[in-house]
């Protein structure tokens, strides 16, 4: 029951995921971060397999710096996304293959517009203007839905973050211990404070 | 493409003191972990193992594995506090009552057990030969979290094969302060202030989360680490035995004792009043 949720904006990208780090009914970290800075301007939210996880983000990370460093040159997020995707595609037809589920947010520094991608352990890519991963997927898509447009500011977006969180905390049976925000703009990747102490009335 | 790639662009960094030679030389001394192992000779290996040792399904399986465990290690203003109880069970069975759960390392470096013995037994002697093989390559101590990723890596790379482990390696150094890590066979590898691992960690986390401060005083911590095990003892049937308890500081770990449950439980009980639903008259 892990939470990822990504929002883009005019010109920004919102990544959200849980704090939680769960293993059979105990919860073993309240901090943790299902995050990887892949370069200045992509970030990786990953959820899935424990142990697959963090080892396929790294293994991502680490293979983009040294890219950007062998050829001496910038990777966009579309280029990443097709690497990542490239990547698991290879290990979705291995012996073992990572079991691991993808948000990639990020800012195009050319076009001078927001990205994100929602890539699944299939190897699916898809580009989106928001997106979510798990059982978010159920209670926040619809939101997004009815209040989600192409062009809101930074403000709004939170807003809507907020509603989706909101409703997580109403309706999912477990506690995944709120949220780390991410913010991805033209000058990089930024951490939100989000606090997540206020009641939630339900129904 | 590499050799097109490096005639066409420029180096990111100059290449210093490093020839070709000495780099070859750093990546033969760095051991591969392909020790060899016999394995079955069936297509799922880990399936395989299930079936030849799942108690539940099938009583008589050929193979038991010593499982069930508590231990618990967390950090605080004084350190870290590390505990374990020591019973060791195949099945019903219950195979030991003395066993050292608690792996020293080295004298900064402890490492937990609990899943299946052999396996927390020989990968941790075997992160230890790692630990000090790193110490002579490099003439400092491993920090614990190169320690840990080197266990989480090792152990990463035999996943879907059958390893159970669940392990906690703490330790001082210079660079990081009190450490504390948790690795299991999934991979995972989280660091983090309280850890309970094992069967018995729900009935250990209980008492310990209530009553835990990272500013606890050393006196406080050693009580609290030792009341978490004897409340595990008490309601888990997997874990009994002897109350190991540690305190790693930063010049090293100091031993407080590996004592019997069963005098700990009676003065908790007659002093403090606690366990009230044992009775202690026999009418």
């Amino acid at each position: 029951m892990e939470v990822l949720l990504g929002i883009t904006g005019k010109d920004f990208t919102i990544m959200a995921s849980s704090k939680a780090a769960m293993r059979g009914a105990t919860i073993l970290k309240a901090t943790d971060d299902k995050t990887r800075e892949l370069n200045k301007q992509t970030l990786m939210a990953f959820s899935g397999e424990a142990g697959d996880t963090v080892q396929f983000a790294e293994y991502i990370q680490a293979n983009i710096q040294l890219y950007s460093m062998r050829n001496d040159t910038h990777l966009g997020p579309p280029a990443v996304a097709s690497f990542v995707r490239g990547e698991l595609a290879r290990s979705l037809r291995s012996r073992r293959p990572y079991t691991v589920n993808l948000l990639l947010g990020g800012f195009d520094s050319i076009t001078e517009k927001p990205s994100l991608y929602w890539i699944d352990y299939l190897a699916s890519c898809v580009p989106l203007p928001y997106a979510a991963h798990g059982y978010a997927q159920y209670y926040c898509l619809s939101i997004l839905d009815k209040h989600h447009h192409p062009d809101i500011d930074l403000e709004t977006g939170m807003k809507i973050l907020r509603m989706c969180t909101d409703e997580l905390r109403r309706r999912l049976p477990v506690d995944f211990k709120g949220i780390a925000v991410k913010i991805i703009t033209r000058d990089g990747i930024r951490e939100e404070e989000y606090t997540d102490d206020h009641v939630v009335r339900s129904a | 493409m590499d050799t097109l790639v490096s005639r066409y662009s420029r180096p990111a960094f100059v290449d210093r003191e490093y020839t070709a030679e000495d780099q070859e030389d750093a990546y033969q001394a760095t051991p591969s972990l392909s020790l060899q192992f016999a394995l079955p000779p069936v297509s799922q290996a880990s399936s395989w193992l299930r079936a030849m040792t799942d108690d539940h399904s099938n009583p008589s399986c050929p193979i038991k594995i010593a499982h069930g465990t508590t231990t618990l290690a967390f950090r605080f203003q004084g350190g870290i506090i590390v505990a374990t109880d020591s019973r060791a069970t195949a099945g019903n069975w219950i195979a030991s009552q003395t066993v050292k759960k608690v792996i020293e390392i080295n004298s900064c470096l402890l490492g937990t057990m609990a899943g299946g013995a052999a396996d927390c037994q020989y990968w941790l002697a075997y992160l230890g030969m790692q630990c000090r093989l790193h110490e002579l390559r490099h003439k400092r101590r491993i920090t614990v979290a190169a320690a840990s990723k080197i266990l989480a890596n090792l152990v990463y790379a035999y996943k879907g094969m059958g390893l159970s482990m669940g392990t906690m390696c703490a330790g001082v150094t210079p660079q990081e302060g009190p450490a504390l890590y948790y690795i299991d066979s999934d991979g995972t590898r989280l660091s983090g202030n309280l850890f309970c691992v094992g069967s018995g960690q729900t009935f250990a986390y209980g008492v310990l989360d209530a009553e835990y401060r990272y500013d606890l005083t050393e006196q406080e911590a050693l009580e609290l680490g030792s009341r978490s095990i004897l409340a595990a003892t008490h309601r888990d049937a997997f874990s009994g035995g002897f109350i190991n308890l540690y305190h790693v500081k930063e010049d090293g770990w100091v031993k407080h004792g590996f004592n019997d449950t069963n005098p700990i439980f009676w003065k908790t009980k007659l002093e403090k009043g606690e366990f009230s639903n044992v009775t202690a008259e026999l009418d």
